[in-house]
């Protein structure tokens, strides 16, 4: 139940935002996020976006998993 | 889908699984506290990947499943009060209470209305002045903070016939409790990701701190689990416990302070009923009493008799993570998602639906 779907903000208006869903346009609140702006990525859960999505946080992820898998194949 | 795609990436799985096959050898036990883990852990055959050494089980961590049947026959009766229609989310309707659902009682002519968020819960207010529209507070912190936001735009959009039935829980405090009873001895804690991105990664740290219990915060996807698994192998194979993010991208050690604001202008904690937990202090939530007149148990006079839980569920143990579905004997049987006799077999991410979809051989 405490599914959040990343979403791109493409319109801000006052409190409420349209984002973009794989393709899909909605109308969200940003009563919880009131920072985001548009071309961030937001986590929406119930019509809210909850936070903003951290992109280099992320990147940074990814980069340390192809590492793991890169270290894996070189010792295996 | 960004975010998404990128997290399901199956050769950075590989690395990932031939990591922890080297790096486990101490048997360890992990709980996911919550449902939409167990859901991406079954759905993608996490538990059969990994060395025999770690055993993962599945915690109270789906709102629905966890709601008591007294809270659940309020619900219900309150359907049936003329002029009100009741809005929820639908994962609600199908739960059986002690004698009745919501799905039952909407086909006998009750107002129930499925909503994505309650946004819609508000419009529904707005266009039936002359109803009362009762929104079902069920969730974790992930929710609760967008229900606080509604009261908010209720009050400042001057929405009168506008009420919340508050059910909402608090997961810190309950994990705490099961903790506390000795019944489930953990190695490891799979974090819920979205319960943190609200209240962040520190009031996880008692359980590092005064028992012993390793912590990661987990996001949703396969390698999200994997590398959350991948770091909780890593702190019992060095003998520590501490709490750590695998999640980065969606939590900050601090939350989202904005919605904590929220939540705690509007709601203050008090003791809640779980399912199969009984009466954990400080586990819910209830409305200040500056916003009482939206609380919809005062607002209305509830009759929802004696609570009964059905013959021969064993949903509260497995709740509690100390038989899982496999050990019940309706399972498959008297209770399969077609026709569920409790709320671990209805809501898409009780246990016992996931075991049904997906567990193959239930052992994992």
């Amino acid at each position: 139940m405490c599914l959040a779907i990343p979403a791109l903000v493409k319109i801000i208006e006052d409190k409420e935002a349209e984002v973009e869903i794989g393709g899909i346009t909605r109308r969200i609140s940003l009563w919880l996020t009131p920072e985001a702006k548009v071309g961030d990525y937001v986590l929406v859960h119930t019509g809210y976006a909850i936070n903003i999505l951290d992109e280099a946080e992320a990147e940074e992820t990814l980069t340390l998993l192809r590492e793991i898998a890169g270290l894996v194949e070189e010792e295996g | 889908m960004r975010f998404i795609s990128e997290f399901r990436r199956s050769e950075l799985a590989e690395g990932l699984i031939s990591q922890i096959h080297r790096q486990s050898k101490t048997p360890a036990r992990f709980m996911e506290f919550c449902g939409g883990h167990t859901v991406t852990i079954f759905r993608y055959g996490i538990r059969q990947v990994l060395p025999p050494t770690i055993e993962m089980v599945s915690g109270p961590g789906c709102p629905i499943c966890v709601t008591a049947n007294a809270d659940l026959d309020k619900a219900i009766a309150l359907a049936q009060v003329p002029d009100v229609i009741i809005a929820t989310f639908g994962d609600m309707l199908k739960i059986p209470g002690s004698y009745s659902s919501l799905q039952e009682v909407k086909a006998d002519g009750a107002e129930v209305r499925m909503v994505y968020s309650t946004m819609d819960a508000l419009n529904l207010a707005e266009e039936n002045p002359s109803k009362s529209v009762v929104f079902l507070g069920i969730g974790f912190e992930t929710t609760a903070p967008t229900i606080a936001a509604s009261i908010l735009q209720a009050e400042e959009k001057r929405i009168k016939n506008y009420y919340v039935l508050s059910m909402h829980k608090l997961c810190p405090p309950v994990i705490r409790a099961l903790l506390d009873s000795g019944e489930v001895r953990l190695g490891g804690l799979v974090c819920p990701g979205h319960v943190s991105t609200i209240i962040g990664s520190h009031p996880w740290e008692f359980i590092a701190r005064d028992y012993g219990i390793p912590c990661v915060i987990s996001g949703f996807e396969p390698l999200d689990i994997l590398r959350c698994v991948d770091m909780l192998v890593t702190q019992v194979e060095n003998d520590e416990s501490k709490v750590e993010i695998a999640y980065r991208r969606g939590v900050r050690p601090e939350g989202n302070q904005q919605a904590l604001k929220l939540m705690e202008q509007v709601f203050e904690p008090c003791p809640a009923q779980w399912r199969g937990i009984g009466e954990v202090a400080d586990s819910g939530l209830k409305l200040r009493e500056e916003y009482r007149h939206y609380d919809a148990e005062l607002a209305f006079v509830i009759d929802a008799g004696q609570p009964c839980e059905p013959a021969g569920c064993i949903c509260g143990d497995i709740l509690r993570g100390v038989k899982t579905p496999a050990d019940c004997p309706l399972f498959g049987n008297a209770c399969t998602p077609q026709y569920p006799v409790g709320p671990c077999m209805v809501s898409s991410e009780g246990s016992c639906s996931a075991y049904y979809l997906y567990g193959g051989d239930f052992g994992g």
